[in-house]
């Protein structure tokens, strides 16, 4: 205080005249008012240190005015520092302002306010909680960095999402003051990427991209929440998110692109006899997109009608890196419509309008009108649409362009008028067809009266010329006439060239231009000079008997010119042409030389090449690498890992499936809540629900993915590498995973010793196979496609064949199997086809040909089987449209409670048909989560989408009505009991502890006959499992088969158990629901009886 | 991201600076000071400048120049859009964005600045919620808080912040519930020489003025919904709902927004509601021209064309204009060739016509080019696609709103070449 005054009383004048400039009359001011308000300062101090609040503000109002201003206030840095816990919440934000303006400066000062903040850190208000923590994190003194810390850890885990959205500012404030805390940062970012709140998304995101953009793997387990999120993200956020998961896609899915190639190949094949079509299309149809890629175009779409400009770019930029090529063309509309913005935002689209249209014409063509010049336009803008033009210019639609540029080069803006001429001179030689056109038209202007128009058209005409000279000798007569009129160098210089370079076809008027130059050399330009020696030269060569004496004449005047470039030029000339004694080695080919024929230039666009930046970007406005831009990387030759993505699924799930839930079910909604808490090992009811998620991941992944070459086939078992045998630590990762997230007393047991079954686990959620160290070839997989039907059913064939004898009691109820086999060769024909073969089905294939070939292997091969396809919609009653389902056996995404369902709907008709959808679910007590309608499917073609239906654990069908745009067709989809479970896995112990508990009524048994080879265990299990989707206990003894599931609607456990005895085996089905229970022992004694 | 923000006026002066992160010195605008001396018109600055150390992107309103300063890689359009936000939440706070009412308002324009960015990342730019946060100065509330003390900083977190519905404040009361609808449309034309029509467009808004109590749930339907070819929304509007539906169903955000723009497809044909007859001759060698222009309506569908006016840059050679307007005034600029004509309302029994002489500088040779025509007007109770509104309903509340719909046409960028 005595120190502050101290200073005000000595250093008076000086702080007078820094601080006392407030007023913007002072500039012009006498010493006088500098002095009055040095005074007016001086009260500021005095007003905040006063008592009455009215006064501190009014004081604290003119400071921010002199900040504002950029005016120095900071020596009443200790006066306004007091006042950091004042009550008033306006006089506190005008002080936070302060402090945030000059704490770097007053370093010990400001630590006087840091324990008002730590205060107010605590406080009940949210909004008084972040705004002391945004202070608290902007004012950058080293010293606290250890508060800001604990203060951002704190913040994290507030229950404010608005205080955490701060957290997240906070964290790239604390990185810019202090780099080292990176690794604390780090743990902070992660956790608050799992947050599911919209308002932090943004934030933490950017956080991210400033403080570990490298650190990819903290975005995996995030990824499909972050897309999920994304429409409800506010708009900043969403741009910030989508530039992030453009280049976190471009790491880890394989390029579409290369799908193009195969487009066009087909296309040709058209023509072709259909077979060859066929097969081509067969052989090259490597790549299917995988789901995640897909699902990122997909959230990311809708915002294209975003009203921010910033989210379109970022959306459009990202299609065009991303999509298939084929589906970049819904950003077009877009992009052309954010040109009606303002003047900045139509700036920076057209230029990367420019740089797409280089690439791809088609895209913008038909907006070609769009990009009209108005002569209101800023020069900039005119430029880049010419540019646009340019580009989109072809054989079509030339004669347009040029009408619209022949407007142009009138124009009043001469500048915009030369760049014109030059885009005609690009048109002209892209454009073959009107290179003559062209010329004329540049001839013509040739007269034009202003000099830039002229020059530009001779630079342009001498480009044009050099690709067909002989063509259009008539043309450089004539420029040599307009010669005496152009004044301007360059186009002399080019005129003089072009009459050199030409000469041949010129042999009259070449050397009156070379006289004439002689006249006028010493007035002329260095560069009008320069080409004068050189036509000089080239004359020389040719017709030295007329120009002879010319030529010496101006190598003289060469020789003594003021510029040595041009003294240069002339000593080099007179040794290379005229033959000296001892120059003359060179003089020999001094025609070829000089007369050598030259390629003619290239005339290209300038946003050539700036493609190699990202769209959107600084970097690409600027053409050059701004501070901070990250790389886009090129395409992964092979897709790395999927599964990554996958296993922490399940917490994003959680996080967005209560919407649906709650909509679907109002029973589950305790279940749900339960769920999306964060401890993950304390639930005990949704025992699979964990799981599924994970699985379920993989499942719709594999889905679409066309797996029908060897190549994708190898991708798959790649990704499913989690269940293979040989990588024993994923598995076992896998496994702890899966167990952490299993209920607590199926769980804790066995975790470690068994590694076939960690094997079975991995592949019961991943769908894997079954091991790929001992597979034969991957030709071998795939070829088993095809003959998988068969291998499957005569397998089974040739086991009853062989021993046909030993039966004892038949079931007479077999027709299930029967008919699900019969089914399933069909099927499977079909799905072939269709090319929408999932991967469980290859794995399965895999598995069963593996299960043929190498019975070692056993133990995961149960777990496949083949798909059993049902009709759902005959292409006759559905006139053209055909559906049929099969239960993907994998957990719902839409809800816990709901069956996967997978329908394939191909269209045989020959009309395209639009809008299938779901409209009207008749049946009751059963919720039917419906695909999204498919806008349009074509001929020929076929689709597959997945649907959810909660069957409520009863073997009622599901009925509904399948429309169509025009027509609505009644369907209902028939579950098998084995398909309302799903399978979990425990340990032996457990499956004894739950039976124990499941006896008396829940119990039902029966005892079968069956023949000694299909009792060892590989037969018995596939035949269960091919039968119900039930997991494989570990068993201790050979004779004793466990398996267990869950019924999917209500979590009931059931239990499943196959005791070998000498000529038969007895089958216990536990479960509380006994009505299930009876009709799965049913189902299993036929399947097991069987032969 | 955003690090300083800097006003520059017209006169290249800097007269307010905010700086998000440490303060970088003023001295970086020299760098756009020297494009601005380069380019001859203010809209021609580059709005994006490098500098060996930072980035100047920059927007030009209301003739102010917002230069934002950037230190490493952002999207352009992402700092350009959010200087744009700003100069309209000023626009809505001051009425007018001007110089003088920046100043005027330092105060209030610091907080909201403080409010709208947090270390160059945007915060709250939504309008309801900043004006939770910091109330807009009216007299009144001067007058009242000079008296008691309180203040016009909110002291509770906006309730927008965290809901799903962050442009609506809760709690809204009105005694008068209304909800209006502008459909403004814009022609975007270019016409040439001989009177047809080179490219024309339809651009389309709806601007609405919602003052409804409570959560109000509203649904508007269109009779011709296909129309619209390329739409974009304000975020209240439910994507899902319009492209199943073509309705547009939303929860208005309280006062006035754009709820909707739209693209009319370009299969449509425009109707070009004026014609112009032009004859602008200047002759080689003598230092007269004639200067001849008539306009009239055209497919205005019995509705009157108003605010007609009309305005061209006629070439340097014009030394001065000597014309005769039938109707209105006109104004000629010798300095910058700006001739413009307030013509107001077209009278299709007597045509306005504005015809004379100019007189060009002697010696100099004719242009190449005649001047192009800019005309702007309007059509009132009109929307030139014919987008009718068909219905709009309200659910969530229970009282009957006052609703109005009103169409308008208007010229947008609209040139006639001669």
């Amino acid at each position: 205080m005595a120190n502050s005054l101290c200073y005000g009383e000595q250093g008076g004048a000086d702080s007078g005249v820094e601080v006392g400039q407030e007023t913007p009359t002072a500039g012009g001011a006498g010493f006088g008012l500098f002095s009055t308000d040095f005074k007016r300062n001086e009260d500021l101090k005095e007003m905040l240190e006063s008592s009455k609040e009215s006064l501190k503000l009014e004081a604290m109002k003119r400071v921010v005015g002199l900040i504002a201003k950029g005016k120095n206030a900071s020596e009443l840095f200790p006066a306004v520092v007091k006042n950091v816990a004042n009550k008033n919440l306006e006089l506190k934000k005008l002080v936070y302002v302060y402090l945030v303006r000059y704490a770097e400066e007053q370093q010990d000062l400001a630590l006087l306010s840091i324990s008002t903040f730590q205060r107010a850190l605590k406080d009940p208000n949210q909004l008084i909680r972040a705004s002391a923590l945004r202070v608290l994190s902007s004012i950058r003194v080293p010293i606290i960095v250890p508060i800001m810390m604990l203060a951002i850890k704190e913040a994290a885990s507030d229950l404010s999402p608005y205080v955490r959205k701060t957290a997240a500012h906070a964290i790239q404030k604390l990185y810019s003051l202090d780099a080292d805390q990176k690794d604390h940062l780090i743990e902070v970012i992660e956790k608050l990427l799992k947050d599911k709140s919209t308002l932090v998304a943004g934030s933490v995101v950017m956080a991210f991209e400033e403080v570990c953009p490298d650190r990819i793997d903290l975005i995996h387990r995030n990824y499909r929440k972050l897309c999920n999120l994304l429409m409800d993200v506010e708009e900043w956020g969403q741009v910030v998110i989508i530039s992030m998961l453009t280049r976190y896609a471009r790491t880890q899915f394989i390029s579409p692109w290369k799908e193009d190639g195969v487009f066009e190949n087909s296309e040709k094949a058209f023509y072709e006899s259909d077979e060859e079509k066929r097969k081509s299309a067969e052989e090259t149809k490597p790549y299917a997109m995988d789901p995640d890629h897909r699902l990122l175009l997909r959230s990311t779409k809708p915002l294209l009608q975003s009203r921010n400009t910033a989210v379109v770019m970022s959306v459009a930029q990202l299609y065009w890196h991303l999509a298939p090529k084929h589906e970049v063309n819904i950003i077009t509309k877009s992009l052309v419509r954010l040109l009606r913005s303002h003047r900045e935002v139509q700036y920076i689209v057209l230029q990367n309008i420019a740089t797409m249209s280089i690439q791809r014409k088609g895209m913008f063509e038909p907006f070609m009108k769009s990009f009209y010049v108005r002569s209101t336009d800023a020069t900039h803008i005119k430029t880049l649409k010419l540019e646009i033009l340019t580009n989109l210019a072809n054989e079509a639609n030339i004669s347009t362009v040029l009408r619209e540029f022949q407007t142009y080069v009138k124009s009043q803006d001469k500048a915009f008028a030369a760049a014109t001429i030059q885009a005609i001179g690009r048109c002209a030689t892209n454009i073959s067809e009107i290179t003559d056109t062209c010329l004329n038209g540049l001839v013509l202007l040739l007269s034009n009266r202003d000099e830039t128009v002229v020059a530009e058209s001779v630079v342009v005409i001498r480009k044009l010329l050099q690709t067909q000279p002989s063509e259009h000798s008539d043309i450089i007569k004539h420029m040599a006439k307009l010669f005496d009129n152009i004044t301007v160098p360059m186009a002399r210089a080019s005129i003089l060239w072009l009459i050199g370079e030409y000469c041949e076809h010129v042999p009259k008027i070449a050397p009156d231009v070379l006289r004439k130059m002689a006249k006028t050399f010493h007035n002329e330009e260095d560069i009008v000079k320069l080409q004068t020696v050189s036509l000089a030269a080239k004359l020389y060569l040719t017709n030295s008997k007329q120009t002879k004496l010319l030529t010496q004449y101006i190598l003289n005047l060469g020789k003594y010119d003021q510029n040595y470039d041009i003294r240069d030029r002339t000593r080099f000339i007179r040794q290379l042409i005229v033959p000296s004694e001892r120059g003359g080695a060179l003089s020999k080919y001094a025609r070829r030389i000089l007369l050598a024929p030259k390629p003619a230039p290239v005339l290209q666009s300038a946003f050539k090449d700036r493609d190699r930046f990202q769209l959107g970007t600084l970097s690409h406005t600027l053409n050059s690498k701004a501070t901070g831009y990250l790389e886009l990387s090129d395409w992964p030759p092979m897709a790395p890992d999927q599964s990554v993505r996958n296993v922490e699924v399940a917490e994003a799930m959680k996080e967005w499936s209560p919407a649906v839930g709650k909509a679907k079910s109002s029973k589950s909604d305790d279940k749900f809540y339960s769920d999306s808490g964060e401890e993950e090992d304390e639930q005990a009811a949704d025992s699979g629900s964990d799981e599924e998620g994970g699985s379920e991941a993989l499942s719709s992944e594999a889905e679409s993915e066309n797996s029908e070459t060897s190549e994708d086939s190898s991708q798959s078992e790649k990704s499913s590498d989690s269940g293979t045998g040989v990588k024993k630590t994923t598995t076992q990762k896998n496994k702890k995973l899966q167990q952490a997230k299993k209920p607590r007393k199926v769980s804790d047991s066995d975790e470690g010793p068994k590694n076939g079954h960690s094997c079975e686990a991995g592949s019961r959620s991943g769908s894997g196979s079954g091991s790929s160290e001992e597979s034969s070839s991957e030709a071998s997989e795939s070829d088993s496609e095809s003959s998988s039907d068969s291998d499957s059913g005569t397998e089974q064939k040739k086991q009853s064949e062989a021993k046909p004898a030993q039966k004892v009691e038949e079931k007479p109820k077999k027709e299930v199997s029967l008919l699900d086999l019969d089914d399933f060769s069909p099927a499977a024909v079909t799905m072939t086809k269709s090319s929408i073969l999932s991967p469980s089905v290859l794995s399965d294939l895999h598995g069963l040909s593996l299960a043929a070939s190498s019975p070692a292997i056993q133990l995961s091969s149960p777990v496949f089987v083949p798909v059993h396809t049902y009709e759902l919609l005959h292409r006759m009653t559905g006139k053209g449209l055909a559906a049929q389902y099969h239960f993907s056996r994998q957990p719902c995404i839409y809800d816990d409670r709901m069956i996967s369902v997978q329908l394939t709907f191909s269209n045989n008709g020959d009309h395209t048909l639009e809008n299938i959808h779901i409209s009207e679910k008749t049946s009751a007590g059963q919720n039917i989560h419906c695909f999204s309608p498919i806008e349009c499917l074509e001929p020929e073609k076929s689709v597959t989408v997945s649907m959810g239906v909660d069957f409520n654990d009863s073997t009622q069908a599901a009925s509904f009505q399948l429309c169509t745009k025009a027509e609505g067709f009644n369907v209902s989809i028939q579950p098998a009991v084995g398909e309302l479970l799903l399978p979990v896995t425990m340990s032996e112990q457990d499956f004894s502890k739950e039976q124990g508990k499941l006896q008396g009524m829940n119990e039902s048994s029966a005892t079968i006959a069956m023949t000694p080879e299909s009792i060892t265990s590989q037969p018995l299990h596939r035949k269960v499992v091919n039968m119900a989707n039930v997991g494989v206990v570990p068993s201790g003894q050979n004779n004793v088969h466990r398996f267990a599931a869950k019924l999917v609607s209500s979590g009931a456990l059931v239990l499943v158990c196959v005791v070998q005895k000498d000529s038969g085996a007895q089958l216990t089905v536990n479960t509380e629901k006994t009505i299930i229970g009876s009709m799965l022992l049913r189902e299993l004694q036929t399947v097991l009886s069987a032969p | 991201m955003i690090h300083s923000l800097f006003l520059v006026n017209a006169t290249g002066d800097i007269f307010l600076e905010k700086h998000w992160k440490s303060a970088v010195s003023r001295s970086v605008c020299d760098y756009f000071f020297e494009a601005q001396e380069r380019a001859t018109e203010p809209e021609n600055v580059p709005p994006v400048i490098p500098t060996p150390h930072h980035y100047l992107i920059s927007v030009f309103r209301h003739r102010i120049f917002f230069v934002a300063v950037i230190q490493s890689e952002v999207p352009p359009l992402f700092v350009i859009e959010f200087l744009h936000r700003v100069v309209d939440t000023f626009q809505d706070y001051f009425g007018v964005c001007t110089e003088a009412a920046i100043k005027d308002n330092v105060v209030v324009v610091y907080e909201l600045l403080e409010e709208m960015l947090d270390n160059g990342f945007p915060l709250a730019t939504e309008s309801n919620i900043l004006k939770e946060l910091i109330k807009p100065p009216t007299i009144l509330r001067t007058v009242v808080n000079t008296i008691t003390g309180s203040t016009n900083v909110g002291e509770q977190l906006p309730t927008g912040q965290l809901s799903v519905v962050p442009w609506r404040r809760t709690g809204v009361k009105y005694t008068n519930n209304e909800a209006y609808f502008d459909v403004v449309e814009e022609i975007d034309a270019i016409i040439d020489k001989s009177g047809s029509t080179v490219t024309a467009e339809i651009q389309g808004v709806i601007d609405a003025c919602v003052k409804l109590t409570g959560m109000p749930d509203l649904t508007l339907s269109f009779m011709n919904p296909r129309l619209l070819d390329d739409v974009s929304f304000h975020p209240c509007v439910r994507f899902k709902r319009w492209e199943a539906e073509r309705i547009l169903s939303f929860i208005p955000p309280d006062g006035n927004f754009r709820l909707l723009s739209y693209h009319v497809s370009s299969q449509n044909l425009v109707a070009i509601p004026v014609y112009v007859k032009h004859n602008i001759t200047f002759r080689e060698g003598s230092s007269q021209g004639r200067f001849d222009l008539t306009l009239g309506p055209k497919q205005t569908m019995g509705k009157v064309v108003e605010s007609v006016l009309v305005s061209s840059r006629l070439p340097r050679v014009v030394l001065n204009a000597n014309l005769s307007p039938s109707q209105g005034t006109y104004t000629f600029d010798p300095v910058t060739k700006l001739l413009t004509w307030d013509v107001g309302k077209i009278n299709p029994q007597k045509l306005p016509s504005l015809k004379g002489s100019m007189s060009l500088q002697a010696g100099a040779s004719k242009p190449d080019e005649n001047p192009t025509i800019n005309i702007q007007f309007k059509i009132p109770q009109m929307a030139v696609s014919g987008l009718k509104v068909n219905r709009l309903d309200m659910y969530g509340e229970k009282y009957k709103p006052f609703k109005g719909i009103k169409y308008m046409t208007m010229a947008g960028k609209f040139q006639v070449r001669t």
